[in-house]
């Protein structure tokens, strides 16, 4: 009950930061309808067998939520660096409760992100079956585990000035190789991007489209990492906390 | 136990993790933190056992040991050696219960609430809480209690840390350096709430710097130096061993030498037309002073310097080993 509490007064001040709000939301959508508004005559986008605005949905889709989840860093990052932490561990707030609300704070960030494309999409001439929508939505779920524990684990490692550049980074790396800005088949990038969890985020519309799903390839690598990095942001979070 | 229940609820409920056990009991405990220039003993063997109900204060200078102290009872290190108890278990157990309010040195505000939503958020981790409101008032910052905790002053995130450290309803209320950032009517509300915790039967132990807040505030002062316990007593017992005074006035064209052969009087320092006088015994000090000198002005007599007063009991110390 309390740390219900607890993870809703997270919610209140995560949604009423501002800066977040450009990063996360703003730029994602902007970049959505500059690239798919000219053409969203693109029925098959370079033999996807998808159309273009719903390509770029869920590739920017990928990139606003990986910034939402990732903002959870930041946003410890600066609870770190404030002496709030310290506070914190001064409470009976457990360490369970504490991640709790900051992967639902993520999660709650990603949906709204999501909801956003959605709409943007939708405005666009995107429909999709209600199934597909929801096997599509789930997937994008579980695909963002592991940058939930990326979040986490950053922001228990970093300052607050470096979290910014690192997550910046970090997500736009990784946008290239999983296809968010142009679609990866082949070549080079595809032999790498199947190997990062964000490919399979871009590729989570393509796939319910096609009622095709990740298949093993997908799921294996989705679990592979977060379970690398549940277990780097757990060290993380324990070596932060042994120091503080 | 009875306490006298106040408008905050006070100890109301005798909840510990065992009864009869002293609020805080540490036995030869050692901290040193790696530096530059090899180990630095910030804690060398403390033995400090503060009783239910006491209001004790830490004193000493910047590097005493008294922060490391504290975050060792608060169970944010591990000491290298010795023991640590809080209300008759570890300190991680006390802090889980929710027995400890605490204000640490450092730290600001998390941003985007209002004061009413942190203090409440705070209290949402406890598991018998203050009502928030009531905390509020009691801090002084009902009226506002609407503002964004990032537009606040100096002293008034000062008093939403010390609502925070509260709203818990905990028994042992710990402070490090509470009054830093605040203006002299912010102390006075300051002291004057923890006269009344204490009146509910809390335990109180906060550090300081200053002599006289020690002295006002608190029934026992254990004094720190290098790491070390140099006195544990009674405020008026530790007074007695300190002893100086200093006193400061205007008088020009005086000889420093005639000022230090005044009766009571231990050194002085001339800077220009201020003198200041550092006295064994400021009574016979200040009639020596006025009889000879009738043309000073600006007097003024304060306690201690506390730099002083540790100088001489570390001294004190170092010549009784």
């Amino acid at each position: 009950m309390s740390s219900l509490a607890y993870t809703g007064f997270e919610l209140r001040r995560t949604f009423r930061e501002r800066r977040l709000f450009i990063f996360a939301f703003g730029f994602p959508l902007i970049l959505y309808y500059v690239i798919a508004a000219p053409n969203r005559n693109i029925h098959d986008l370079d033999g996807t067998g998808i159309s273009l605005p719903l390509y770029y949905m869920t590739g920017l889709a990928s990139f606003g939520t990986m910034m939402s989840m990732m903002s959870a860093g930041f946003r410890i990052a600066g609870e770190r660096q404030v002496g709030w932490t310290r506070q914190l561990r001064i409470t009976p707030l457990s360490t369970r409760a504490y991640l709790r609300a900051k992967v639902v704070t993520a999660y709650a960030m990603a949906a709204t992100s999501l909801a956003l494309l959605y709409i943007a999409a939708a405005t666009l001439g995107v429909s999709l079956p209600a199934g597909t929508w929801l096997g599509m939505t789930g997937l994008i779920a579980v695909g963002l585990l592991p940058f939930a524990a990326l979040g986490i684990a950053l922001g228990h490692v970093l300052t607050v000035d470096s979290t910014g550049p690192a997550t910046g980074g970090i997500v736009s790396l990784l946008a290239i190789v999983s296809g968010t800005w142009f679609p990866v088949t082949h070549g080079f990038l595809y032999d790498v991007g199947r190997w990062v969890p964000s490919y399979w985020l871009v590729q989570a519309a393509r796939t319910s489209v096609h009622g095709q799903g990740w298949g093993t390839m997908g799921w294996a690598v989705v679990a592979g990492w977060t379970v690398v990095l549940a277990t780097l942001a757990a060290y993380a979070f324990a070596r932060d906390s042994g120091r503080v | 136990m009875i306490v006298p229940n106040g408008r905050l609820g006070a100890v109301s409920e005798p909840f510990a993790l065992s009864g009869d056990a002293p609020a805080i009991e540490l036995r030869e405990l050692e901290k040193s933190w790696r530096g530059p220039a090899g180990p630095v003993r910030a804690v060398r063997g403390i033995d400090v056992s503060v009783r239910r109900g006491e209001t004790v204060a830490l004193l000493g200078p910047n590097g005493a040991g008294k922060s490391t102290t504290i975050d060792m009872i608060l169970g944010l290190v591990r000491p290298d050696a010795g023991s640590v108890s809080v209300l008759g278990g570890p300190p991680r157990a006390a802090v889980h219960a929710g027995l400890i309010g605490a204000m640490l040195q450092t730290g600001a505000l998390i941003r985007n609430l209002s004061v009413r939503e942190l203090v409440a958020m705070a209290a949402s981790l406890y598991p018998r809480p203050l009502a928030v409101d009531e905390v509020l008032e009691r801090v002084g910052l009902a009226d506002i209690a609407g503002q964004r905790t990032q537009k606040l002053s100096g002293g008034e995130t000062q008093r939403v840390r010390f609502a925070i450290a509260l709203v818990g309803d905990p028994q042992l209320l710990i402070l490090d350096e509470p009054t830093v950032a605040l203006d002299v009517e912010g102390r006075r509300a300051f002291w004057q709430a923890m006269r009344h915790l204490a009146s509910e039967g809390r335990t109180l132990l906060f550090a300081t710097h200053y002599l006289d807040e020690a002295d006002a505030n608190a029934d026992r002062v254990v004094l720190l130096a290098r790491g070390t316990v140099v006195a544990d007593g009674a405020t008026t017992e530790i007074k007695g061993r300190v002893g100086t005074r200093t006193i400061r006035a205007t008088l020009p064209g005086v000889d420093v030498a005639a000022l230090t052969a005044l009766a009571g009087v231990h050194s002085a320092d001339r800077h220009g037309e201020a003198v200041s006088l550092i006295c064994d015994d400021s009574d016979r000090a200040i009639r020596a002073l006025l009889a000879r000198y009738d043309e000073a002005r600006d007097i003024e007599i304060a306690g201690a310097g506390l730099e002083d007063a540790f100088l001489r009991l570390t001294v004190d110390a170092q010549e009784d080993g």
